[in-house]
């Protein structure tokens, strides 16, 4: 192709093409290839995923236990339901799973944002530390929930050695995993040392989106520092706030493989979220209908509640 | 330093330092767990379960050898008639009057890490950059929706539908086979695919392959020659991020693999040694297991924010 040509060309191509084009040139239509282009994707997340979601919601119905395939099943029409919603100890794990998702978004996001803001000074260093800091994050959370079970033993863990060394309590005088008021917590400190990261990239992506003359309009009014970060920091970084919460949200309400390794939902049931639950339902008692009702409720509650948080952070978005 | 017009919000030199210094305080005190792992594989058992925490000591490959072999207790006297240890892990072995039995699991294993990853992401990826080309320059019906949905099925908990992909996969015959959780990870990762690369070819102008084609390519060739040259480095950052989730992914593996497609991931928590968990051979395993990881991180720096929220942020 001629070089000089060339941008007389994409002009012409600019103003001549929209639609048409490639029917009129030859091979497959445009029609032809953006199908075949996409079908196979949406093939193998039908198969995947809309498939098995809507046998777990059949299932949902009936009494079927997946470790006896040839035992009779029966459905059971909404039984499965009205036992899990009426039930008071499946409270426990909503209530366990609450608490972890809760706690873990209020400190990292005040963590996660803090730290964002003192990286936006732009010290020297800041693209080298910031990559240390996001390392944790990119982690395995099962190998991660493992190697803190280390951390946290009472007799031998770096975690307690280092509680003691500051505080001066005795390091086996408490047991992170094994009791039953700080085992929720050792979650929430090992969720926070890998997923704060996470909020400190989304909120340093945020303060960078602030344009510098806003800023330097309010030095000519002369806004003080304060005011300045509460009438234009915060608020402009709200949206990107929000977007970290909501994939946290998610994330942590499915939770599974560190609780897993770290606690598996132990000591009692203290630790036991949702995920635990269904897992245990399902693959020890072997309890597949019911276990799937209770998947489905998940799903919805985490759906539902997605989608009221997305409806929020659109009205953000737009004011 | 930046521009002057730049200079009315520029920071003081001392609020930088106190910057500097807090961030760089929270970065050393998160990296502790990692080289404490990393210093646990280089020690003995005896020496990572001392109390107080060893950060002196002497440097041994036990953990390495005990991860990649397994050993029985000998007597004395037994020990005493083999002949001559070959290599390092039998010394070790041998001192702690053990034999080395054979190779671990761990090998395999890592191996079914490395497989899975690399098969899922190849076909993630594939599918992903067709289907992104597909959306991003098509008039697709529907297209949003589509594409909503294909986001959505990153919302369900794994566990959710891992009950029905458990049977669907007893009935083909896929239970604990690589490509069974090939194909699973392909499915969950498709969806970042597709929205990462969707970004990434969106930037590229539409008007590079209508020039190609009133030269006289088909659209199909314009794709393969202008657009996914062009799109090279958003692929790889995409299949790095596939590679990374299907590298890292658990509750799949631990619920519908039992021995010969297990991954890393649910073998190295159950490395047990004598007398309860051998933290040196797990460490060992998780650091190996750690090491590609760090590696991608640093080489992703910039893409990272792009990819951990589906492109829903660029930089």
């Amino acid at each position: 192709m001629n070089q000089s040509l060339q941008p007389n060309l994409i002009d012409r191509a600019a103003v001549a093409t929209p639609a048409g084009l490639a029917r009129r040139v030859r091979g497959l239509s445009d029609r032809a290839i953006a199908w075949i282009f996409i079908a196979p994707t949406i093939l193998l997340l039908l198969a995947i995923n809309i498939f098995p979601l809507i046998w777990t919601i059949r299932l949902s119905f009936t009494n079927y236990r997946a470790n006896r395939p040839n035992a009779l099943v029966r459905d059971v029409g909404i039984d499965n339901y009205v036992s899990i919603l009426t039930d008071p100890e499946v409270w426990q794990p909503m209530q366990a799973t609450a608490h972890f998702v809760i706690w873990t978004i209020l400190i990292q996001t005040v963590l996660g944002f803090s730290l964002a803001w003192l990286i936006d000074r732009k010290f020297r260093g800041h693209g080298f530390w910031t990559t240390v800091i996001l390392v944790p994050m990119m982690l395995s959370p099962a190998v991660v929930g493992n190697f803190w079970r280390f951390l946290y033993q009472p007799q031998i863990g770096l975690f307690n050695y280092g509680i003691s060394a500051v505080t001066g309590v005795p390091p086996s005088s408490f047991e992170m995993l094994g009791s039953v008021s700080l085992a929720p917590w050792s979650i929430v400190v090992v969720d926070t040392w890998m997923w704060t990261p996470y909020v400190i990239l989304i909120c340093l992506a945020g303060l960078r989106s602030i344009p510098d003359y806003i800023y330097e309009a309010a030095e000519v009014d002369r806004a003080s520092p304060w005011r300045q970060f509460w009438t234009i920091t915060l608020p402009m970084a709200l949206p990107f706030i929000m977007l970290a919460v909501l994939f946290r949200g998610i994330e942590n309400f499915k939770m599974f493989d560190m609780v897993n390794l770290l606690t598996s939902g132990g000591p009692g049931s203290t630790t036991e979220v949702a995920s635990i639950t269904l897992k245990r339902e399902a693959f020890e008692k072997w309890r597949t209908g019911y276990s799937s009702a209770f998947a489905i409720i998940l799903f919805v509650t985490v759906f539902g509640l997605a989608n009221i948080y997305v409806k929020a952070l659109n009205r953000v978005k737009s004011r | 330093m930046s521009t002057s017009a730049h200079s009315v919000v520029e920071p003081t030199a001392r609020t930088k330092a106190i910057a500097g210094t807090l961030v760089v305080a929270y970065a050393l005190l998160t990296m502790i767990p990692l080289v404490w792992i990393f210093l646990t594989a280089l020690k003995t058992p005896p020496d990572s379960i001392s109390y107080p925490p060893k950060i002196v000591f002497t440097p041994s490959l036990e953990g390495f050898c005990n991860l990649f072999t397994t050993r029985s207790r000998q007597t004395e006297e037994y020990i005493r008639s083999l002949p001559p240890a070959q290599g390092r892990c039998e010394e070790i072995a041998r001192e702690r009057n053990m034999a080395v039995a054979g190779p671990s699991n761990y090998l395999p294993r890592f191996w079914n890490s490395v497989v899975i990853a690399f098969g899922s992401t190849v076909l993630a990826v594939a599918l992903g950059t067709m289907a992104a080309y597909g959306f991003s320059r098509f008039r697709v019906p529907l297209a949003d929706d589509l594409l909503f949905f294909i986001l959505s099925t990153r919302m369900m908990p794994p566990i959710a539908v891992a009950i029905p992909i458990y049977l669907m996969y007893r009935e083909l015959g896929l239970s604990d086979t690589r490509l069974g959780m090939i194909l699973l990870y392909t499915a969950v990762n498709v969806s970042l695919a597709v929205w990462l690369l969707k970004g990434f070819i969106d930037e590229i102008p539409r008007e590079y392959e209508e020039a190609a084609m009133i030269d006289g390519y088909t659209r199909l060739q314009a794709f393969a020659k202008v657009v996914l040259p062009q799109a090279a480095t958003g692929i790889a950052a995409t299949a790095i991020f596939c590679m990374i989730f299907a590298w890292n992914e658990y509750a799949f593996a631990v619920l519908l693999t039992s021995g010969e497609a297990q991954t890393a991931p649910p073998f190295i928590p159950i490395i047990i040694g004598e007398g309860g968990q051998d933290w040196p051979a797990v460490a060992a395993g998780t650091t190996i297991f750690l090491i590609p990881i760090v590696v991608f991180t640093i080489l992703l720096r910039k893409h990272l924010l792009r990819g951990i929220t589906f492109g829903a942020v660029r930089k």
